[in-house]
């Protein structure tokens, strides 16, 4: 699959080239001037050695202009170059950091010392995570225990994935093949030992994929079941006189707080309201819910969100 | 330690090597000098304790199975190695061994400011590694030197606690010293030296100081929280006590961005001595060098969340510690241009210390410029946490602060000891230091772009080749480390004499006889001049 000792990784993501062409700029300038100053080094040595023993140096003339303006240019060149690499970098830095808005959201929960993948259709994976070739995909993680960092080598990106809140990355592979996951923020024994592969596929075979055998996964309840089980309908049922509000159409809408404040309903607000349910009061409604802290592992929370966003239709309950 | 050398020199004359002996006058003493010796021993010890591991580390890492160690195993080594040599080696490094001996001669001064205080700091660092030392004999710690939470606090079953102690007791040896330089430039320096009289050394002293004052005592909080949710479930950094892990992230690296000035700043001094030294000229812009040191000092603090660019901070904050981080690269710069500068029309002569100090140069700027990379934030993004990372800043601290360091020793040792080492067997291990150095690290540089993260204790074959050029780097290197340690003991008891003088360079530390007396000087120097005006005031002594 590879060569036995690569020099230069594989490019397969749209951002790959980008950050590449930044690092050999980069390294260009690093090469000139560690060249430039070895070089200089050598030949004033050589050229200016000692030749007796109690030979000195020629003194330099006395606060010469000449010695000012070299200052200024040694500290203005650096300068300007370094202001071209901070624009240059902030630019792809800020692309990475946002994800376009038709991206398909899959979820990475990390945990030592695995990975863990759902897709938005419910499938889940372990250390392999199989995405389709030319789309944007948008990861949306969080980890059950210690910091993780998420990341692939060929689509230079990585994202550190912390317990308690989530983050995100997005990728856009361009390039069919099997590429290497990492875990690249020490978490423990098998730190090393915590990666696989993401496989980038044909789109038709990646719904082939999709639609193929789920032998080998784990039993879990989906999200509409946890909402049964976890006796959440009782109180957020889809009627004025719910003693909760009303989640049908919630996700990505504008909520008004107790407190005057207005947020957004995304994932890390739903997430936060299942784990810490005081955190953020709605307008309206009494402090009553308990929490879920400790009772649901991060995956179920996944679940949970992913069927609270699913209840779109106004009428009731979808799915 | 007690067996000082006997002086055999025509006229036997008291100095601080001669002035008492036995092991009371040693572990009781208040003299700088001694208790810089006190210090080179503890470091070294320390050093050979980090540079152990960091053989076991590159021969399990020969093959890409972890087969020579457990997992866990593994994980103490890399943590243990940079551990012991970052707060027991490198931070006191220079600062206490060649500080503290050189400061107050290099003041004109008697002794530093608080004598007493300076031999307490030597206690308590001692005491800092003893918990540290205990902590690695009863199965050490695993969390890597940056001590990252919630695994830290909650989920690292190993020594944390004795190991942060041992870390936050040295904090206090680290204050110490640093206040007693600070007070000791301001208070005693000699008649006629003026603050821009002052050795580049001094003002980088002086620098790194001011940081090791303001910036240690966060860290000793930050390990005190640690403890506290450690030891209580005060929840600071769990996420599930209700705590942020990111927060111990800005406190840790608040500190341990500016201690990496710590560690490299004194050794640009010590270069900042040993190129005009051997150039026999004037240091080129010399005020220009001084302030840059305080520069780095104060642009050192305002960095940390470089550190933290994909660890989930807000992509404006990385913008803003984008843009400060490059600035410290000005700085950096117009030091290396000046060392640079300063060698067009002199008298070069390629001695030991020199070849120390323009590897050191040569070693830095790579260091520096992949530092700079680092700091552009879309290279980050794919090199953070890589072994690109761990290459640069072993540039930063092999080959810039411990180049520094050596070329220090090489350079006073004469006047440390009174002793003469030997000329060939040092000129060769400085060389197979620096060709060590870079076959090193300079594979690591690849290893990193190609993505193999750092602290794997196993890694895809493809890596192989490249690993085993930096393990068999690392044997060379090895090997450069033994070999001062064999000539330098072996100059003590067999050197010969050196002249008060040896390299004829100028600076008050060279006015005075080697070993300089208990008192540093038979009568109160003056200062009347700059600190690199060549020809030296007396006739500069032949080179042995």
């Amino acid at each position: 699959m590879m060569q036995d000792a690569p020099l230069f990784p594989e490019q397969a993501s749209t951002i790959a080239s980008q950050i590449d062409n930044l690092f050999f700029f980069a390294l260009g300038i690093a090469a000139f001037f560690s060249i430039l100053i070895a070089l200089l080094i050598v030949y004033l040595g050589v050229r200016y050695r000692r030749r007796h023993a109690a030979q000195t140096g020629e003194a330099p003339p006395h606060g010469s202009k000449a010695q000012t303006v070299l200052e200024i240019t040694w500290s203005v060149i650096p300068f300007l170059i370094l202001m071209v690499m901070f624009i240059w970098g902030v630019k792809i830095y800020f692309t990475a950091a946002r994800p376009p808005a038709d991206a398909i959201q899959f979820y990475v929960v990390g945990k030592q010392w695995m990975w863990k993948i759902q897709h938005p259709e419910g499938r889940r994976e372990i250390n392999e995570m199989h995405v389709p070739v030319g789309r944007p995909i948008k990861l949306l993680m969080t980890s059950e225990d210690v910091i993780h960092s998420f990341f692939v080598p060929a689509f230079r990106i990585k994202q550190d994935v912390l317990p308690g809140r989530y983050t995100t990355m997005w990728f856009q592979a361009d390039k069919v093949g099997t590429y290497h996951l990492f875990c690249s923020q020490y978490c423990g024994a098998e730190h090393a030992k915590m990666g696989g592969w993401v496989v980038v596929m044909e789109p038709h075979e990646y719904q082939a994929w999709l639609a193929g055998e789920k032998s080998g996964q784990a039993e879990f309840m989906t999200g509409a079941e946890l909402f049964a089980a976890r006796a959440c309908n009782t109180c957020h049922r889809p009627d004025t006189s719910a003693r909760a509000p009303i989640l049908t159409g919630l996700f990505g809408r504008q909520v008004g707080l107790q407190d005057g404040r207005r947020v957004a309903a995304d994932e890390a607000y739903i997430r936060e309201s299942i784990i810490e349910p005081q955190a953020k009061i709605v307008s309206g409604y009494q402090p009553i819910m308990p929490t879920f802290k400790g009772q649901l592992t991060e995956e179920d929370v996944i679940e949970l969100i992913n069927y609270i966003k699913g209840l779109k239709a106004p009428e009731g309950v979808a799915r | 330690m007690s067996a000082a050398p006997t002086e055999t020199g025509s006229e036997p004359r008291t100095h601080y090597l001669n002035d008492g002996y036995g092991i009371k006058s040693w572990l009781l003493t208040t003299d700088h000098k001694r208790i810089a010796i006190l210090y080179l021993i503890s470091i070294t010890v320390f050093f050979a304790l980090g540079g152990l591991m960091a053989v076991l580390i590159r021969l399990e890492l020969a093959t890409p199975e972890g087969d020579l160690f457990q997992p866990d195993m593994y994980n103490r080594l890399f943590t243990m190695h940079g551990i012991f040599m970052i707060f027991f080696f490198l931070i006191p490094g220079v600062p206490a061994v060649l500080g503290n001996f050189f400061i107050p001669i290099m003041v004109g001064a008697r002794d530093l400011a608080f004598p007493r205080l300076n031999l307490l700091s030597w206690y308590i660092f001692n005491i800092g590694g003893i918990f540290a030392f205990w902590a690695m004999m009863h199965g050490g710690i695993d969390t890597g030197w940056t001590f990252y939470t919630p695994y830290s606090t909650t989920y690292a079953s190993t020594h944390v606690l004795p190991t942060a102690l041992g870390i936050f007791i040295a904090g206090f040896s680290s204050i110490l010293t640093g206040l007693n330089f600070v007070v000791t430039v301001h208070r005693m320096r000699a008649p006629g030296l003026t603050w821009f009289r002052l050795p580049l050394f001094v003002w980088a002293m002086y620098a790194t100081s001011l940081i090791i004052i303001l910036g240690t005592p966060v860290v000793a909080v930050t390990i005190l929280l640690v403890g506290a949710e450690r030891l209580f479930g005060v929840g600071i950094f769990d996420p599930a006590l209700g705590g942020d892990p990111l927060l111990f992230q800005h406190l840790f690296w608040f500190y341990s961005h500016p201690a990496v000035y710590i560690m490299v700043l004194p050794s640009m001094g010590v270069v900042s001595e040993i190129v005009p030294a051997f150039a026999r000229r004037k240091i080129f812009g010399y005020r220009f060098i001084a302030y840059s040191s305080i520069a780095l000092a104060v642009l050192g603090f305002l960095v940390w969340g470089h550190h933290m660019f994909v660890a989930g901070m807000s992509i404006y904050a990385a913008t803003i510690f984008s843009i400060l981080s490059m600035l410290v690269a000005v700085p950096s710069a117009i030091k290396v241009f000046n060392w640079t500068a300063t060698l067009y029309k002199g008298a070069v002569s390629w001695e030991t210390p020199m070849l120390y100090a323009l590897g050191f140069i040569g070693l830095f700027t790579i260091g520096g410029l992949t530092g700079v990379m680092l700091a552009t934030l879309g290279i980050d993004l794919h090199v953070h946490d890589t072994y690109f990372i761990v290459a640069h800043f072993h540039y930063i601290m092999v080959g810039g602060a411990i180049m520094g360091y050596l070329g220090g020793l090489h350079y006073w040792w004469p006047k440390i000891t009174g002793k003469l080492y030997s000329r060939f067997w040092s000129r060769i291990s400085a060389g197979v230091i620096f060709i060590g150095f870079n076959v090193t690290f300079l594979p690591q540089f690849i290893l990193g772009y190609l993505g193999m993260p750092r602290r794997y204790h196993s890694y895809p074959p493809e890596f192989q080749v490249l690993n085993v050029m930096s393990s068999a780097g690392a044997t060379i290197l090895g090997v450069g480390y033994v070999i001062p340690l064999v000539y330098f003991i072996w100059s003590m008891r067999y050197g010969k004499q050196a002249s008060s003088n040896p390299w004829g360079a100028v600076g008050l530390e060279w006015e005075t006889t080697s070993p300089p007396p208990t008192h540093n000087f038979e009568t109160q120097p003056v200062v009347s001049r700059g600190p690199y005006e060549y020809p030296p005031p007396k006739e500069a002594p032949v080179v042995a």
